[in-house]
């Protein structure tokens, strides 16, 4: 039973990945073997997971030249966890090199296109996860969240994402860019797989210190319920400029939707959110600058050829192993930490990084979550965005504020553009809010469920 | 606090990339416009604000996050130069340094 199941999920990303370029190995011999003995509570379940998370026998490539056909010789905890559950890694999935983009055109292996339009981005960092559970190729994929990396390719592709509370999972095996960003994440198209999955993937790891000594509920068991008495906040500030008016029309239906449900909505601000962008291109690089100095061609990975001394053979490996963006936010994130600037920038930012956390505070004082869009627009096009990177950034505004004060977020798929176009909007709840966050995304999946298919799509057998 | 072209050359030098010319032609630009929208940051007056110290929560800080100093097992010289270009005699060869 499960076998077939797995052959049928390999055979579709096999089929598929000629459209969608969505996975950089398909590891149908390991998949099999593995189908055959997976026994547990996500017994046979086929998982696609981002190729900046560690799978012993398979590459981990972070979409990047400098790593190249690395494979780690360990697991992460998070698919230790899942594979002891008995869930069955397909493959790895294209990403924006080292996860540093919205549109997975950073990828040194080329882009991922959206299974809606494949002449439009899937978006990213994690977009070849999410076109994988767009596709009906997995039910559950694994990516990783820094700004918005498994929400916004949610949101663009049509499916469930969620970024767990900071310290809710382990980042034990997941490739390093911005550790006090960083959350491995979950998409999937039903709200209650993201349920299970987090429930097996989280908890304390004593291989990540950031990983809190915090309770893992039954997260399935809070998708039941009516939502009287839930107060969902509603920032009015945030759905004014820069956020296209169909998407933002469209998160206005799902709030009068949760109002029929029960809910009660309430006003609330983020008064710090617009610079949310601003403070997190500073951490974020700042962070990224210092994690990336490991790849030196010394111990793994790509090494430059005839570079007789070592600092030439550090400097030309590095230059010809990253691609354009890593090499961009590498430089900005050592400018913002050179010697003179340290203030002026990155402890600013650290500064209203704290303005931005105590926001949220002051908000789930009166209310239960927050409702935004997920992204300011549908998917936009290959190439729209290149060049001009500021533009790609603001792409995460809504995200980021989730990362830089560490609370959980989910993007979940509400209808579809006249372009046919999927949108999602976004639910922010406090620190270890999962279940609040599950129940209001579950009633709202009940009430309006997201029924489309893409065009392109895996066709059973 | 405008950046110029030999502050990028600079840059690249400190993060140990040895970009062309046609790149710090390209990043010059680029870099100087996130750090002019970044400097949006300035109209907020902080003085009396702490930074935040990057990503735990409460009951994260509250986390003990120390063990018993003892020897576990680990991956072992084979398996930790399986993966590196120039492995010899059980070590990672470099190019000479000087």
């Amino acid at each position: 039973m499960s076998v077939k199941s797995v052959e049928q999920a390999i055979t579709a990303a096999e089929n598929l990945n000629k459209t969608l370029n969505a996975f950089l190995e398909i590891d149908r011999k390991g998949a099999l073997e593995r189908a055959a003995v997976a026994n547990g509570p996500l017994a046979g379940v086929t998982v696609a997971v981002k190729d900046n998370i560690c799978v012993r026998g398979m590459q981990a490539s972070c979409g990047s030249r400098i790593l190249g056909d690395y494979h780690p010789p360990y697991n992460a905890t998070v698919i230790e966890r899942l594979t002891q559950a008995g869930a069955v890694i397909i493959g790895k999935t294209n990403c924006d090199e080292f996860a540093m983009g919205s549109s997975n055109e950073n990828s040194a292996f080329g882009p991922v296109r959206n299974p809606w339009d494949t002449t439009r981005v899937p978006g990213g960092s994690s977009g070849g996860s999410a076109a994988a559970v767009a596709a009906g190729i997995v039910p559950v994929a694994l990516g990783s969240d820094t700004g918005g990396s498994v929400r916004q390719p949610a949101s663009l592709v049509g499916v469930l994402g969620l970024k767990p509370t900071y310290g809710r999972n382990s980042r034990y095996g997941l490739v390093a860019f911005a550790s006090s960003l960083d959350q491995v994440g979950v998409f999937a198209g039903k709200v209650e797989d993201v349920a299970r999955v987090l429930g097996v993937i989280a908890g304390r790891d004593p291989r990540d210190s950031t990983t809190a000594d915090v309770p893992v509920p039954d997260y399935t068991a809070s998708l039941s319920g009516d939502l009287k008495g839930v107060r969902l906040g509603f920032p009015r500030a945030l759905f004014g400029e820069g956020l296209d008016e169909e998407v933002g029309n469209a998160v206005k239906g799902v709030v009068d939707v949760y109002r029929e449900l029960g809910a009660e909505i309430v006003d609330v601000a983020l008064p710090h959110a617009k610079y949310a962008i601003a403070v997190y291109y500073i951490i974020a690089t700042a962070e990224a600058s210092s994690n990336l100095a490991r790849f030196d061609g010394v111990r793994y990975g790509f090494r430059a050829e005839d570079t007789p001394e070592l600092r030439q053979m550090y400097r030309r490996t590095r230059e010809e192993g990253f691609g354009a963006e890593v090499k961009r936010r590498i430089m900005l994130g050592t400018y913002v930490l050179s010697a003179g600037y340290y203030d002026a920038y990155y402890l600013k930012a650290q500064k209203v990084r704290t303005l931005i956390e105590n926001d949220f505070l002051t908000a789930f004082q009166n209310c239960d979550a927050i409702i935004t869009p997920t992204s300011p627009s549908t998917a936009f096009a290959l190439g729209e965005k290149v060049d001009d990177p500021l533009a790609m950034y603001l792409n995460d505004i809504y995200t980021v504020t989730a990362n830089l004060s560490g609370v959980p977020g989910i993007s979940v798929p509400c209808g579809l553009s006249a372009e046919r176009l999927p949108i999602g909007f976004q639910l922010l709840g406090p620190y270890w809010s999962e279940p609040t966050l599950f129940k209001l995304a579950h009633a709202y999946e009940e009430a309006r469920p997201f029924t489309e298919r893409p065009p392109v799509f895996a066709t059973p057998a | 606090m405008p950046i110029e072209e030999k502050d990028i050359a600079k840059v690249a030098q400190l993060a140990h990339l040895e970009l062309d010319d046609a790149e710090i032609k390209l990043f010059g630009p680029q870099i100087a416009g996130i750090i002019t929208y970044i400097e949006q940051l300035d109209e907020l007056d902080t003085t009396n604000v702490a930074p935040a110290l990057g990503g735990l929560t409460p009951e994260g800080e509250k986390t003990d996050s120390s063990r018993n100093d003892e020897i576990a097992p680990s991956l072992g010289q084979e398996i930790a130069l399986a993966e590196a270009p120039d492995p010899a005699a059980g070590h990672f060869r470099v190019p000479k340094v000087l």
